[in-house]
């Protein structure tokens, strides 16, 4: 019973984590590549990580815990390195398909 | 007793997290997790200026049960768009006139957008006022933008901002 449920939870986070792969490598500009690896890879980490506290707690004796705080950790990261690359890219104007908005609050200067 | 623990939430989170580091709860481990939850928010208080003040708990729940329950949704929407091929794609770039004043709650909102279905904040004003968000699929950004406000920032505003006054 819990083999069929743990085969389940990792075949759904190596699902995820491949489409988030796959959106990194199909999708056309540096901003919508972004997407996945925030979002579609944080679920199939998510369910990866689920799966070893499981099968770990089933194992031994008393629960295991670490993976909580690494979910923590990488819902806590991974959104701020999104952030940084978007903020570099807006700041190099990298090319996008979507309107770059005008920036306010930093000093103009001409694209090059 | 400011002075001498100046962060309590602080000094707690680090206990349990030294707890769920070392993955053992003993009342040796409790001890050294008290230990260095006091210690480290002492030494480093000059590294922290603002004090955390959590005004409305039961909305930090529900909304803690809001972001798990849209993370899940989120990379559905995602994995779906990205399966369904870039051509479908109406990406976007939208401001979000802030209403959040204090660094914390500005962070969780840009971290909460990054989370959430089909959306990465990209970018802070320089004047803090408005937080630059790009979009990967979205026919109305009005909508978008009133939604990331009203379900996001308003309970954000709540707990961190107003307490019990207004929302």
């Amino acid at each position: 019973m819990t083999d069929i449920l743990l085969s389940l939870l990792i075949l759904t986070g190596a699902a995820f984590t491949f489409i988030g792969s796959l959106g990194l490598a199909r999708l056309r500009d540096f901003y919508t590549r972004l997407h996945g690896p925030t979002k579609a890879t944080t679920l199939g980490v998510g369910c990866l990580l689920i799966a070893s506290a499981l099968y770990f707690s089933v194992r031994d004796e008393g629960i295991s815990l670490h993976e909580v705080l690494v979910t923590l950790f990488l819902f806590i990261t991974a959104p701020v390195s999104a952030h940084l690359l978007a903020k570099a890219a807006l700041h190099l104007r990298v090319k996008s398909l979507a309107a770059v908005p005008r920036q306010r609050g930093e000093p103009h200067e001409p694209a090059e | 007793m400011r002075r001498l623990l100046p962060h309590p939430l602080l000094t707690l989170t680090l206990a349990l997290l030294w707890l769920l580091l070392v993955n053992e709860l003993s009342a040796g481990h409790l001890v050294l997790g008290a230990v260095l939850g006091w210690l480290i928010p002492f030494v480093t208080s000059p590294f922290w200026p603002e004090r955390i003040r959590i005004r409305h708990l039961p909305t930090l729940l529900h909304y803690l049960g809001i972001l798990i329950v849209d993370i899940v949704r989120g990379s559905f929407h995602v994995a779906r768009l990205i399966l369904r091929g870039p051509a479908h794609l109406r990406p976007a770039f939208v401001e979000v006139p802030l209403a959040l004043r204090t660094d914390l709650a500005i962070s969780l909102l840009a971290n909460t957008i990054s989370l959430t279905p089909g959306t990465v904040s990209a970018q802070l004003s320089g004047d803090r006022r408005t937080l630059i968000v790009h979009t990967l699929d979205t026919g109305d950004t009005d909508a978008l933008v009133a939604e990331i406000k009203q379900r996001y920032e308003s309970p954000l505003r709540k707990i961190f901002e107003t307490g019990d006054e207004s929302c």
